[in-house]
């Protein structure tokens, strides 16, 4: 077989699938809980970037996992509740306002960063922890499925958790009907009595949880420091993972998903000698594609509800 | 005093919204720096410390004002076109390898000029195209796609310089450097402003006539106001998406290469410089309006280059500026932010209208 297949197809390609997958899952579920709410949530960016800033600060600083992740949640929790009294409350453009918080969390982290490790880049200088990896008795003995998944970090496991959670939160809570009720008609929900600005605040939240995790997995899983607007994107490419799921649970986890073996192809396909701008380039044109195409089936499904 | 408060507020309210972002920062400045006078001393009255500082200013300013440009005239059609980011570096970087392809040909100084001009405000106008049919034809959702497309823009730049025009004696990755006769003179003594500036003032004057006085600029506006009315009151709303985009795009690939010959004079960035994103700063300050961006340019290179002198001279880092920035953004963006106070001068006003009009008898 061809080395170049093989490798693709060996189960430590799937493993790094599900690696690289997660930072997006988590940032994914926040953009999908607040899109089913009616407003779509492009600080992910930022609230990532602060939680993973936070992370890496608070457990260099008490040595506590279960406090970092608390200090980080509740980080990521803040820019959102941020972004909610601005776009709620204040009235702004939701769009505008999260523009404006992604810029100020990539400005007060490496700030921040500067005062209390003396460095714009990275906070290799700070004793920070990460988040351990989980190794299941009961898999070692399955040949192909322990390769994949043994071993992962633990944040991994909570990304699937995750989707479960979002699944029960959406589908199964009254929480989640009326968060659905708020985004398909706000005007029909108000009229029965929800608080409709109380609803797209509790979803904005959530989105800051979900969020925050992905924060947390980059800075203390995915790798072990803090680096300068080191979400590289993920923000912006868990929109498109969400609104190719069309904000389901599996299918916003089938997103991020495809989004992760795009990646994991990127460095898989590096020994290939092909330069590394143009596989670098893929995930992109790929996100335009299947966003191009999604969006074209939703309208057109839109258009002949229409009629 | 209240009539033109009124008439006046919103102006009065982004001044506001930059004076309590001041204040933040002499906050910050307080808490955070030894020596928290001098420290303010830099950030505010730095950037007019010397003619090069000045210089300073008015050259960073001129990328963010074409940038400025290209995002208000899409966002004045309600179409949150961020792509002005990636369709400056990408512009810059076709231009300038158009500029060395017809390098051979030695046309004309003046020529050569306006020709490798025309090529990358046209390339910003196809990269423009691309989110502007994507969004009209397929409602591809405008803000996503132009952010891919910025990565997209990114990366195909870095591979079309590092791998065909890569300058190999530069000791560093950049471009072969431009032929003389191309360069924009930098016609201030002891600075770098350069005919690009002029070229930026002369666009903020197009692009205001373009917006307010043609049909085409009023179908914009008027698709940003009320879409619905837009769409059936008989405006062609396919037509308006696209061309706003395209329009905005050729903006910032004129600025995109205006950078290059009048300040590098080769293509040397290694990652995005971040001038998009400076113009959708300035286009939120100046209310989409040309003229108030090319003020707001100015402002915020001023805070920029205060901030510079901070970093150089003091205890705290660049960045301060990125938080202040964001704080007069959210304020501005704001619009319930000091409403009450206009609502109560309002009513106020009112009330004295029908006391003095007699309409109590």
């Amino acid at each position: 077989m061809d080395p170049f297949l093989k490798s693709i197809l060996s189960t430590s390609f799937l493993f790094s699938v599900l690696r690289v997958a997660t930072p997006i899952i988590f940032p994914a579920l926040g953009v999908a809980i607040s899109a089913l709410s009616g407003s779509v949530n492009i600080a992910l960016e930022g609230i990532m970037l602060v939680s993973a800033f936070t992370g890496v600060v608070v457990s260099a600083y008490t040595q506590n996992l279960w406090i970092s992740l608390f200090s980080a949640i509740l980080a990521g929790v803040f820019i959102a509740l941020l972004l909610g009294y601005f776009s709620l409350k204040l009235k702004a453009d939701i769009i505008l306002a999260a523009i404006a918080l992604n810029l100020f969390s990539s400005s007060i982290t490496v700030f921040l960063l500067y005062i209390i490790a003396h460095d714009k880049g990275v906070s290799s200088s700070l004793k920070s922890l990460v988040f351990p990896s989980v190794k299941f008795a009961f898999l070692e003995k399955i040949p192909i499925l322990s390769g994949i998944f043994n071993n992962q970090n633990i944040l991994v496991y909570i990304a699937f958790l995750s989707v479960f959670v979002y699944y029960l939160i959406v589908f199964h809570t009254p929480l989640g009907l009326k968060i659905r009720a708020v985004g398909q008609n706000p005007e029909a929900a108000s009229s029965v009595g929800v608080d409709v600005v109380k609803i797209k605040l509790y979803a904005l939240i959530l989105s800051g949880v979900f969020g925050a995790l992905g924060g947390v997995y980059l800075s203390m899983g995915y790798v072990s420091w803090f680096g300068r607007d080191m979400t590289a994107g993920r923000g912006f490419i868990a929109i498109a993972a969400s609104s190719i799921g069309g904000n389901l649970p599996l299918g916003t986890f089938f997103g991020s998903f495809l989004f992760g073996v795009v990646y994991a192809l990127t460095n898989f396909l590096a020994p290939l000698n092909i330069p590394s701008e143009i596989i670098q380039v893929i995930p992109y044109i790929v996100t335009i594609i299947v966003l191009t195409f999604y969006s074209a089936r939703v309208s057109k499904e839109k258009e002949v509800g229409e009629e | 005093m209240e009539k033109f408060v009124l008439k006046y507020f919103n102006l009065i309210r982004t001044i506001i919204a930059i004076l309590i972002g001041f204040a933040v920062s002499v906050l910050i400045l307080v808490i955070v720096s030894t020596s928290s006078i001098e420290s303010i001393k830099y950030l505010f009255l730095g950037p007019f410390m010397s003619v090069s500082r000045i210089g300073n200013i008015v050259e960073l300013a001129t990328p963010i004002i074409f940038c400025g440009i290209a995002i208000a005239i899409p966002f004045q059609a309600s179409q949150f076109n961020v792509g002005a980011e990636g369709t400056f570096f990408i512009s810059a970087a076709f231009g300038t390898a158009f500029a060395l392809i017809i390098q051979k040909l030695n046309l004309p100084g003046f020529i050569y000029i306006v020709l490798v001009l025309t090529f990358a405000t046209l390339f910003g106008g196809f990269w423009g195209f691309i989110p502007g049919y994507l969004k009209a034809r397929f409602k591809a959702n405008m803000v996503v796609l132009t952010l891919m497309l910025n990565y997209a823009a990114y990366f195909l730049s870095i591979y079309l310089i590092n791998y065909h025009f890569r300058d190999k004696s530069a000791g560093f990755l950049t471009s072969y450097r431009l032929p003389e006769n191309i360069f924009l003179k930098q016609f201030v003594p002891n600075t770098r402003i350069h005919i690009g500036f002029l070229i930026a003032i002369a666009s903020v004057f197009i692009a205001y006539y373009f917006l307010y006085h043609t049909t085409l600029g009023y179908e914009i506006r008027m698709v940003g106001f009320n879409f619905h009315f837009a769409k059936y009151s008989g405006i062609d709303v396919f037509k308006v998406i696209v061309l706003s985009s395209v329009i905005g795009g050729l903006f910032a690939g004129l600025g995109g290469m205006a950078e290059v010959m009048g300040i590098h004079r080769r293509f040397l960035w290694q990652s995005l410089p971040g001038y998009g994103w400076d113009g959708v700063v300035v286009a939120i300050i100046g209310k989409n309006n040309p003229i108030l961006i090319m003020f707001a340019s100015l402002f915020l290179a001023y805070l920029r280059i205060g901030g510079r002198v901070l970093n150089l001279l003091s205890d705290v880092p660049f960045e301060m500026v990125g938080v202040i920035e964001s704080i007069i953004i959210l304020l501005i963006t704001a619009e319930a932010f000091l409403e009450n106070v206009k609502y109560r001068i309002t009513v106020k006003e009112a009330e004295k209208e029908v006391f003095k009009n007699g309409s109590l008898s």
